[in-house]
């Protein structure tokens, strides 16, 4: 599916992704974590080839991406919700990205999970941040592609909207697909993850099932194990 | 490419900018008539105002629109669409949009006021296409300055600079030089110095029509065969356009190695 | 008193009977206009119909009416001059007269007039000459509708149209001249009046006077001439009514005056011309009622000018008004409108308030360095122009109009 190697990437002098090599061959949740300032996003940005990387290959399929567009017809993004244009009307934005995309979407029963029909004639930038969010989600979801990268889904969430979100991801990953997701919530980690991707100082520090990684640091929590983890290799 | 010039044309049209500026120029129009009651008289006056408020709009609209669509630009980046594409797009979008402004706010009090019946037309038509080109190069500009700079007070602060440089420091710098070296044959040199700079292109591309017989007035060869026939007129259309072509394919080139 | 009467009606007999015309054609007796011409006794007419007719030196020594019927062609087939009058009373009229001798030791003619009074030519057109009509100390005449169009392209071998040398009390009236050396030339001629002609595409001058005085020329149209009109050492010349236009190049006028004394110039129009007027060492010239408009300068100022008056012209779209090289002398501007007068009229007397100053900074430092040009109209000449404005430095501050017209008069 996806296929990382040596990825380097310097802004300036700040040498954020210092060769990270990655494989990512079969469907499921990966959940990347790792400190502020470790590399998650420029990462997950360049797999979108938002980023330009400074060295390295990236293979979506077996294809390099480099200088490519065709191949993120495979890929859905959920962006951080502080990217999200804000001056025109739900419904709107829905119309565009399914005209931009030329794919089928199914958006209607999405609308009917988050609960978001009342909204469809505001303007996204007077939305509540979990307002915004639900609509993010919305766009992300309804189209059926292989990948999902979802950069920090939980934020604004409400426990409902949260429950929902979870009953979407799982029944993604039971069609199959591979779902990359950052967050800082480890009990959502705990409960949805079935690997797990830890960056550190722009290398990969771990890789590995969340059993494992508890296995390996003999801790009782995620928190525990990732903070012993941290710990250990600043100690390497 | 359309599918984003669309939406960025119909973000602008959505924008009461564009119909401050359309308004602005409607009023201009009307204004200049009532004054000079002289379709003729209107146009030199014109001429400044293209000349100088055109790409001091077309920069400030450019730049602004630029740092303001951040987040739908990054919204795009995600999907399949070719990067050139988004940015051309948008740039097309203000660019169509502000012309569209220019053209039909000045066009509208013009054509009321018997422009169609008046020998004006060409000398009008001609502004009309200058100001056009004159709003695509400074948008082009505006948006590689902004591609340069992700910090929006430098990037704005920037960009004003930019037009001040080219609408007036230049002209002061252009006028030195051609004092200080006033000993030596200069109309090759003035010449040149006049297409370096979009802004006096555009300038002596309206003289051509009205001032010709002034500039008609001088010996120099070089002069007399770029003024005293069409070559003027056509080779100073084409470098105008090449002042459009080298900003947007700039700007192409760092939209796709710049990081979102 | 009847034997008066018997002797008047006698003598009126006589002159009528002997008073004959004379017929040349293909088939007639006379076959040539010289023939017919020589055969001709003092006030005869010779009439000549349509044809073509391969004549040089055709010599009239006495009164006589020569007149074309349905324009005859004489071709002079480059071989010389063609009419040559020395006889008072010669009336000229109706032939198309072409390919004459061009000479550089003879000026040839198509129509020269020798030391003679009371002629009139009429109605002649006139191509591929040398000299069109040639007037020689020859007075009290009239040339009226003719149309000449030659093929100058270099002064040093070209003729002029209508030319007038030790002539006075002539008119002209009507012709239309084009692509000569001068339109119409005038040396040493007094009191000569030239009304509606039309004189285009010379490469000189449209009207060229040289020590010529007390002459007037009104109603004509000057286009595309090397320069429209000069006026060059003459005095009492009245300009009236006509219009100048599209006189471009370097050296290109509307009208040119130099050294000329004592001129009235009224109601002309000056219409996109490279300089509208170019003045100089010229005195006591009265500027009034004229419009400017889109010249490149409308007037150009040099040497020692004194005592001239303009008043209540329009100057309309100039690139520049007026440029000045040296002092004001005695010269006034007064009551002119000037479009680009940006003042205002709070007592609303249809006078602007503030005084114009019609020499831009710009224009002297163009004066200086030709090339500049390329910056008329740009923002930042605009700004020096105004500084300039507000504390002239390099122009002379005391040129101005007082009385700055708000309207177009």
């Amino acid at each position: 599916m996806i296929q990382i190697s040596n990825l380097h990437k310097s802004f300036k002098k700040n040498h954020v992704l210092k060769g990270i090599d990655l494989d990512i061959d079969k469907g499921g949740i990966y959940a990347i974590l790792g400190p502020n300032g470790s590399g998650k996003t420029t990462m997950i940005k360049s797999i979108l080839g938002m980023i330009v990387p400074s060295e390295g290959q990236l293979k979506v399929d077996g294809e390099d991406i480099a200088k490519k567009f065709a191949y993120r017809q495979k890929l859905n993004y959920l962006p951080q919700i502080a990217d999200f244009p804000g001056n025109i009307k739900v419904s709107e934005l829905i119309r565009m990205i399914i005209d931009l995309r030329e794919q089928t979407a199914d958006h209607e029963p999405l609308l009917d999970t988050f609960g978001l029909r009342l909204y469809l004639d505001q303007k996204l930038s007077t939305l509540s941040g979990g307002s915004a969010q639900k609509v993010n989600l919305v766009l992300t979801f309804m189209f059926d592609n292989p990948i999902y990268i979802l950069d920090e889904p939980t934020t604004g969430l409400d426990p409902n909207a949260l429950i929902r979100f979870k009953e979407l991801l799982k029944r993604e990953r039971d069609k199959g697909k591979t779902i990359l997701i950052t967050t800082h919530i480890m009990s959502f980690v705990e409960e949805v993850a079935d690997e797990i991707i830890y960056l550190l100082e722009g290398r990969i520090g771990f890789k590995g099932s969340l059993d494992a990684l508890l296995e390996l640091h003999k801790a009782e929590d995620i928190e525990h194990a990732i903070a012993q983890m941290a710990k250990t290799m600043v100690d390497v | 490419m359309f599918k984003i010039l669309k939406y960025s044309f119909y973000d602008l049209m959505r924008s009461k900018w564009s119909y401050f500026y359309f308004l602005f120029y409607l009023l201009l129009g009307f204004l200049l008539l009532f004054l000079n009651n002289d379709v003729s008289k209107g146009i030199i006056t014109l001429l400044n105002i293209v000349v100088v408020l055109v790409p001091l709009i077309g920069t400030i609209f450019g730049i602004m629109y630029f740092y303001n669509a951040r987040e739908f630009t990054t919204l795009l980046l995600a999907q399949p669409i070719k990067r050139s594409h988004i940015f051309l797009g948008q740039f097309l979008g203000v660019g169509g949009s502000l012309t569209l402004c220019l053209v039909l706010g000045l066009g509208i009090p013009f054509v009321l006021y018997g422009l169609l019946r008046s020998g004006a037309i060409w000398d009008f038509s001609l502004l009309l296409v200058v100001g056009a080109c004159l709003t695509l190069i400074f948008t082009a500009l505006a948006f590689n300055v902004a591609l340069g700079n992700t910090n929006r007070i430098k990037g704005f602060g920037y960009a004003v600079l930019l037009w001040l440089f080219l609408a007036i420091v230049y002209d002061g710098l252009f006028l030195l030089s051609l004092l200080i070296f006033e000993e030596y044959p200069l109309d090759t040199y003035a010449l040149i110095g006049s297409m370096a700079n979009p802004i006096d292109l555009s300038r002596i591309l309206i003289l051509l029509k009205l001032d010709i017989s002034v500039l008609l007035g001088y010996t120099g060869a070089v002069f007399k065969s770029f003024f005293g026939t069409s070559k003027g007129l056509i080779i100073a259309l084409i470098i105008l356009v090449l002042w459009i072509v080298i900003p947007v394919r700039l700007m192409v080139w760092q939209g796709n190695k710049k990081d979102f | 008193m009847s034997y008066k009467w018997a002797i008047g009606c006698i003598l009126f007999g006589i002159a009528f009977v002997q008073a004959e015309t004379i017929r040349v054609c293909s088939s007639c007796t006379y076959t040539s206009i010289k023939d017919a011409v020589l055969i001709a006794k003092p006030y005869d007419t010779v009439l000549v119909e349509n044809g073509i007719y391969k004549e040089i030196n055709i010599w009239i020594d006495k009164p006589l009416t020569l007149e074309g019927l349905d324009l005859p062609v004489i071709d002079g087939e480059d071989r010389g001059e063609i009419i040559t009058i020395v006889s008072d009373d010669v009336q000229l009229s109706g032939f198309l007269i072409r390919n004459v001798g061009t000479s550089y030791t003879a000026d040839y003619a198509a129509v020269r007039v020798i030391k003679s009074k009371n002629f009139t030519i009429e109605n002649l057109q006139l191509e591929q000459l040398f000299f069109g009509i040639y007037l020689e100390k020859s007075d009290h005449g009239k040339v009226i509708n003719n149309r000449i169009i030659g093929d100058a392209v270099e002064e040093f071998n070209s003729g002029n149209g209508i030319h007038l040398w030790y002539s006075n009390h002539v008119e002209v009236l009507n012709n239309r001249i084009e692509k000569v050396r001068d339109g119409i030339y005038l040396e040493f001629s007094d009191n000569i009046l030239i009304r509606n002609n039309k004189s285009l595409n010379n490469v000189r001058y449209g009207l060229h006077f040289m020590f010529s005085n007390e002459d007037s020329y009104e109603e004509n149209l000057f286009e595309n001439n090397g320069a429209g009109v000069a006026v060059m050492f003459s005095k009492n010349i009245r300009m009236t009514d006509n219009t100048f236009r599209n006189n471009w190049g370097p050296t290109s006028y509307g009208l040119l005056l130099k050294e000329i004394y004592d001129a009235e110039i009224k109601n002309n129009r000056f219409i996109k011309n490279t300089i509208g007027i170019n003045v100089e060492g010229s005195n006591r010239i009265r500027y009034q009622q004229n419009d400017f408009i889109n010249n490149g300068w409308a007037l150009k100022v040099t040497g020692g000018c004194y005592s001239n008056m303009f008043e209540e012209n329009n100057f309309l779209s100039n690139s520049f008004d007026i440029s000045y090289n040296g002092q004001l002398n005695d010269n006034k501007f007064d009551g002119n409108y000037w479009s680009n007068y940006t003042g205002y009229d709070l007592d609303k007397d249809g006078i602007g308030d503030v005084p114009y100053r019609p020499v831009k900074l710009f224009s002297y430092i163009v004066n200086r360095t030709p090339e500049t040009i390329i910056l008329l109209r740009s923002l930042f000449m605009d700004l020096i122009n105004f500084s300039e404005r507000v504390s002239p430095v390099f122009t002379p501050d005391n040129l101005i109009d007082a009385r700055p017209q708000m309207q177009q008069i």
